[in-house]
């Protein structure tokens, strides 16, 4: 996609990236110790670390991949909503105050405060690398995915931009920045959101999204003994078909020199333009036939049927929230679906219209309905992600470590609180951005990831200048808490705690800033290699590992007193393995190696429904087996309480 | 052994807070169970009008958020009077 770049926006975004780089300039000047690098001192106001939590949690994943999953998947990418929200009541009523109560500085820590044990501090610490990394890939590839219409500049650009700001931050101040960084960001997304939010359902629906807006060509097909022999068109003369999948028919045409791709309608008598993009011989791509500075290859996603009180309109004006959900129900809703078309080097996106009751209801992703062709493997499937989403959040080591800036447990109690209502008011807007991206022609079929801020330029340059600073300053924000957690896992997990190098304060903060040099390139890298993939799904993933690998071992630790620390560590490495391995045999992953999704030996994508149990499972019959090591207790802790 | 950042003072409402946490948890994943278990066993469900215009999905998914915003406040109002009364 080609993007007018403003330089409206590129003042305000660089005004929001010199704000936050003088944020974090002021609070180096305060951060001296350890416990001011790690945990901002332990003394960060409640309704401040709400906020702050809000702006962690509410990543990429949540503006940028959820409003592009709904815009593209309707209800399910709602789903992720409701999971994210949900597994705060996992972290409020199970592991807000004991956590506060048990750790210091890291999640391992508190995972180790009654054992003292070596193998707890390894696994934790590893197992805190692997789930921030994880969570680390889909942010950097959100920022990248930012800066290409922002900016104009490409994807690995972007990705460079925030992690060399991140890591300064980061090598700069630590947490005290991080924290107020997040207030700020989280709260101007919140604010921005509703602002968004307001625009969309004063604008209601249309059925001609723009001046602008591309009417796509419908022609008749010349069919001779089943074989598309021609068009009627004279000025599109056919060239070949191909048949996809057994069930889509693709024919491409020469219009003036150019090629122009077609899908065969339903009942095989017209021809529908498609978009699409090839791949010569010679690695370049042409867009919808020509080169990408041509600016062919359009925006789409458009309404094709309003219905209002059963009459049908061209537009609706204004609407309220129910009314902007019930109207949808009653019209139709032109996605765009991709498909690869190998022996001839192009991907197509074609028009694929849908019952807008389809849109405000699971199955357009996750296919759960038998009329849909779900399989038994596909109802796995759901049911693991919202397992995962459930018992992730809890178990993130960056959302974690946020309990530690707050000075008592009633602190983390409330600002856990905050941080539901506040996340939860805007999964309730990301229903409306989502809907709203996909029927207003904003979606670049590339990138799922930009239908929100895209949806923001439709209303205007100003806000979408705004919008854009604000994701990207969410991607700032919550990179360097996983940076924060990361070099935590590093200096102070494992080179301080488990390889007992005694080091000073001084030389702790210093360990620390190294570790997040090295991790921020890390992720550099990953977001490059990542690019194109939605960032909620990736995000996803993380929260399978962190729900896998983590969890088990911290509800076992405060609920079970047979609880041993091999146990934990066996727990830990269970979880991190299997779910990591099975990820990486899953159908998804297989299409990003180039090879065929249904060659993956693991049929479904998310690992939580096995990887979870399993963690479980280790986690007590290893703690059975080594009852005689928890006569070296520490501490019992709930029970002198 | 590691010990906050922040020095806490002992919680007499400790236990008593914990048990009320896990019942609302408990009560919560019923909740969420339900919305899953219907999106698995009969997912037409989902589209059926349930309070005026808006269907099941809509109301149980905004409901499940308002729900967890509301059991939030409940439980802190709660855990707050406990521990203003046990820990004088």
């Amino acid at each position: 996609m080609i993007y007018n770049v403003s330089i409206w926006a590129i003042i305000i975004f660089l005004t929001f990236v010199a704000a936050v780089l003088g944020l974090s300039f002021y609070f180096a000047r305060k951060t001296k110790s350890a416990a001011g690098y790690y945990a901002a001192g332990g003394n960060i106001h409640w309704g401040v670390n709400g906020i702050a939590f809000a702006g962690d949690y509410l990543s990429a994943a949540s503006f940028l991949g959820i409003c592009g999953m709904i815009a593209y998947s309707g209800y399910d990418g709602f789903l992720y909503s409701i999971g994210y929200l949900a597994g705060w009541v996992v972290a409020l009523f199970i592991v807000a105050e004991p956590m506060k109560r048990l750790g210091k500085y890291t999640f391992t820590d508190a995972l180790d405060a009654r054992f003292n044990s070596k193998a707890i501090k390894l696994t934790a610490a590893i197992s805190t690398l692997i789930v921030s990394i994880f969570y680390l890939i889909p942010q950097m590839v959100g920022a990248g995915d930012l800066v290409v219409p922002l900016l104009g500049l490409p994807h690995w650009v972007g990705v460079v931009i925030v992690g060399s700001i991140v890591i300064f931050i980061v090598a700069t101040a630590g947490m005290t920045s991080t924290t107020y960084v997040q207030f700020i960001k989280g709260a101007l997304l919140i604010i921005f959101s509703t602002i968004l939010t307001i625009y969309i359902l004063n604008n209601g629906f249309t059925l001609n999204p723009g001046k602008d807006y591309h009417k796509f060509t419908t022609i008749g097909v010349v069919l001779e003994d089943q074989k598309i022999t021609g068009t009627t068109d004279p000025g599109y003369v056919f060239k070949e078909s191909f048949t996809v999948d057994n069930s889509y028919t693709f024919v491409k045409t020469d219009k003036g020199g150019v090629d122009q791709w077609f899908k065969l309608s339903k009942d095989s008598t017209t021809l529908e333009e498609v978009l699409f993009i090839t791949t010569l011989e010679n690695g370049t791509k042409l867009y919808n036939g020509e080169p990408k500075s041509a600016a062919k290859f359009y925006q789409v996603g458009h309404l094709s049927k309003i219905v209002v009180d059963g009459v049908e309109v061209d537009k609706t004006g204004p609407l309220g929230p129910f009314e902007f959900l019930s109207t949808m129900e009653n019209s139709q809703v032109v996605r765009f679906a991709k498909k690869e078309i190998k022996a001839a080097g192009t991907t197509v996106w074609y028009q694929n219209i849908t019952d807008g009751k389809n849109m405000i209801k699971p199955g357009l992703l996750y296919k759960i309905s038998k009329s849909t062709g779900a399989t038994p493997w596909d109802r796995v499937n759901f049911v693991s992600l919202m397992l995962a989403l459930f018992l992730g959040t809890s178990a993130l080591p960056h959302i974690l470590i946020r309990y530690y800036t707050v000075s008592s447990q009633r602190a983390a109690r409330k600002s856990t609180i905050v941080a539901i209502a506040a996340i939860g008011f805007f999964y309730i807007l990301t229903l409306y951005m989502g809907l709203g991206a996909s029927v207003n022609g904003v979606l670049d079929v590339e990138s799922s990831n930009m239908s929100g801020p895209l949806l923001a330029k439709y209303f205007g340059i100003g806000i979408f200048s705004i919008i854009s600073a604000i994701a990207f300053a969410t991607v700032l924000g919550t990179v360097s808490g996983l940076i924060v957690a990361s070099s935590g896992a590093i200096a102070h997990d494992f080179m301080d705690k488990y390889l007992n190098m005694k080091m000073d304060d001084k030389r702790k903060v210093k360990a620390g800033k190294l570790a997040a040099f090295g991790v921020g390139l890390f992720a550099i890298l990953l977001g490059i290699l990542f690019k194109g993939m939605n960032v909620s799904f990736l995000v996803g993933l993380a929260f399978s590992v962190a729900a896998s690998a983590n969890l088990p071992a911290i509800l076992f630790l405060l609920f079970w007193d047979k609880t041993t620390a091999k146990g934990i560590a066996w727990s830990i490495v269970t979880g991190i393995l299997s779910s990591v391995i099975l990820i990486l045999f899953s159908p998804t992953m297989y299409e990003k190696y180039g090879l065929a999704k249904a060659a993956a030996p693991f049929p479904i994508d998310n690992p939580g429904i096995i990887s979870i149990p399993l963690a479980v499972i280790v986690l007590v019959v290893v703690s059975l087996l080594t009852q005689k090591h928890n006569a070296t207790k520490v501490e019992n802790y709930h029970h002198d309480e | 052994m590691h010990g906050p950042a922040a020095k806490l003072g002992k919680d007499n409402a400790a236990s008593k807070k914990t048990r009320l946490g896990v019942i609302l948890f408990l009560f919560y994943t019923l909740v969420y169970g339900g919305f899953v278990l219907i999106g698995l066993v009969n997912p037409e469900l989902m589209g059926l009008h349930v309070i005026g215009a808006q269907n099941l999905a809509i109301v149980y998914g905004f409901g499940l958020i308002v729900l967890a915003i509301i059991m939030g406040f409940i439980y802190n109002a709660v855990c707050t009077r406990m521990e203003n009364r046990l820990n004088k």
